[in-house]
């Protein structure tokens, strides 16, 4: 069991209340999921000659500020860096594959938990309430923002295993739900270069859809085969750079719910997460249907 | 007619205060207003009493219902009047999954759609749907009747027991072992009986009956494919 969350915000003047509208929706779904919580948010979009990194370190005393200077000589680029709790939100010059491999080869105790222009992720143990505040969720500004709420149940709990993950740039993915060929299918993965920090199964959900992408395909399409390839219950909800996406397994066991007003969209696992947002009661709401792939684009229009 | 806010003494509050009513109340009309989406409202009442939930409920709203009569006014989430043993509950929205799973006796109308598996294991209830029901309506449905005045999704009364099913539109798929069944004059009285008491205006000669094929009741080595 666990809870997920998103939040679009059609109505663009709502911008600056993203975080107040979304942090309770997280926090209602504690019950779903009391032992973790994660989240992406979408803000302060840098230019295209600029990549923004989301770092997390298990190690307390990490040096976030040597690091700036390190890497500004080691790749010759200008770095600047947000120390947030045990993450740090890093936005470079440099080429994002380069930034990728030095991270990677010099620093084992440093790990990428997102990349891309406006996404930023956020997650850790302990009850959604807590990360929430450790990150300052409530004050935050953007334009949308999914999240997770964890009881885990095929995987350790760890920072490392909390949702989101991310999938490509400016791509994440949360989980409700439990995938049953994970296993063989990360061997697959790994075959074909890709990296898992975790045994976890959402991990490889979010690896499947990176190495379809990577591919060229569309995330649509990218969610079309996955919902061949992925055996197991799930609700899927992705983070995009203008959006986000729901999809459900063909069985559809794992809970969702939708809600559209004239000023947002909302998808919740439970209505009750929904319920407090301006003008929910009187708001579209249904339910997505097995096997559909629904997405929001900056258009705000439903597919 | 009393109200009660739920925002103020929560789900415990509301629900303690229905159970604790004496015998032969003359309090018998209640509203349960703020109702955000919480989940197990008006769960387990045991007395005549006229209950309007004013507003989307969460989970398993108006559940284990024995005599009281719900009214929903909004959508209901999960497993609405599962377990219902008696009595009405109205739905004025649409209705989450399992929408009166396991339920053993009582009304359950549901005026919009009702998502997959509604029905479920049914042991007694009658529902009428006003709109859709989603895939695996009725599975192993073992008594009581469900109507659908709109379409059903894929699957419908699969390992169905001896529920009896009626739709008016277009079933997507049936499940193992539910077969479409010959409309006798019984079916259609009980039909109209059922539409009269949801108060929902519906032709009972557009409906056609579905139930079970009774071949799965015992093995039989030729249906292995089936089981």
């Amino acid at each position: 069991m666990c809870g997920i969350v998103g939040l679009y915000l059609k109505n663009k003047s709502m911008q600056s209340s993203l975080g107040a509208l979304f942090a309770p929706m997280l926090i209602e779904m504690s019950d779903r999921g009391p032992d973790s919580a994660g989240f992406a948010i979408y803000r302060n979009e840098v230019d295209e000659n600029h990549t923004k990194f989301t770092l997390a370190s298990d190690v307390p005393e990490i040096a976030w500020k040597a690091l700036d200077a390190e890497m500004e000589l080691a790749l010759n680029c200008d770095v600047k860096i947000q120390i947030m709790g045990d993450h740090a939100v890093l936005v470079t010059d440099a080429d994002a594959d380069k930034v990728t491999k030095w991270l990677i080869d010099t620093k084992p105790d440093i790990r990428i938990v997102g990349s891309g222009r406006s996404i930023e992720i956020f997650k850790q143990t302990g009850l959604p309430k807590d990360v929430a505040e450790k990150f300052e969720l409530a004050s935050a500004h953007g334009s949308h923002a999914i999240g997770h709420t964890r009881m885990a149940t095929e995987s350790a709990v760890t920072t490392a295993g909390s949702h989101p993950f991310a999938t490509g740039l400016d791509l994440c993915l949360v989980h409700n739900g439990s995938l049953s060929n994970h296993n063989r299918l990360r061997r697959k993965l790994q075959r074909e270069g890709i990296i898992f920090q975790t045994e976890n199964d959402t991990e490889v959900a979010a690896g499947y859809l990176t190495w379809k992408l990577r591919q060229g395909a569309t995330l649509h399409e990218a969610l079309e085969a996955s919902l061949e390839e992925l055996d197991g219950f799930y609700t899927f909800c992705i983070g995009t750079a203008d959006g986000f996406a729901v999809v459900r397994d063909p069985i559809a066991c794992k809970h969702a719910v939708m809600a559209e007003t004239d000023d947002w969209v909302a998808m919740a696992t439970e209505y009750r997460a929904i319920a407090h947002l301006p003008g929910a009661d009187t708001a579209r709401i249904w339910e997505p249907e097995p096997d559909k792939i629904y997405t929001w684009g900056s258009g705000g229009s439903v597919h | 007619m009393a109200e009660l806010d739920l925002k103020d003494i929560g789900v415990r509050g509301v629900n303690s205060t229905l159970h604790n009513l004496p015998e032969g109340t003359n309090e018998v009309d209640w509203v349960i207003n703020n109702t955000n989406g919480q989940h197990a409202i008006a769960c387990g009442l045991d007395a005549p009493l006229k209950v309007v939930v004013n507003g989307h409920a969460g989970f398993y709203c108006g559940g284990m219902n024995q005599h009281a009569e719900i009214t929903i006014k909004g959508h209901a989430g999960v497993g609405a009047a599962e377990n219902m043993m008696s009595g009405m509950v109205r739905v004025t929205g649409n209705a989450s999954e399992s929408a009166g799973a396991t339920a053993h006796g009582g009304l359950l109308v549901i005026e919009g759609d009702a998502s997959s598996r509604c029905g479920i294991s049914m042991k007694g209830v009658d529902i009428v749907v006003g709109g859709s029901v989603g895939h695996m309506s009725a599975f192993m449905a073992q008594s009581g009747h469900l109507v659908v005045c709109g379409d059903a999704g894929d699957a419908l009364g699969d390992s169905i027991y001896e529920a009896i099913l009626f739709v008016r539109g277009k079933v997507k798929s049936l499940g193992a072992d539910c077969i479409e069944k010959e409309m006798r004059p019984e079916h259609l009285a009980k039909l109209k009986e059922l539409l009269e008491l949801a108060e929902v205006d519906a032709d009972p000669s557009e409906f056609k009956r579905y139930g079970s094929a009774r071949k799965l009741y015992n093995f039989d080595i030729d249906n292995v494919d089936a089981y």
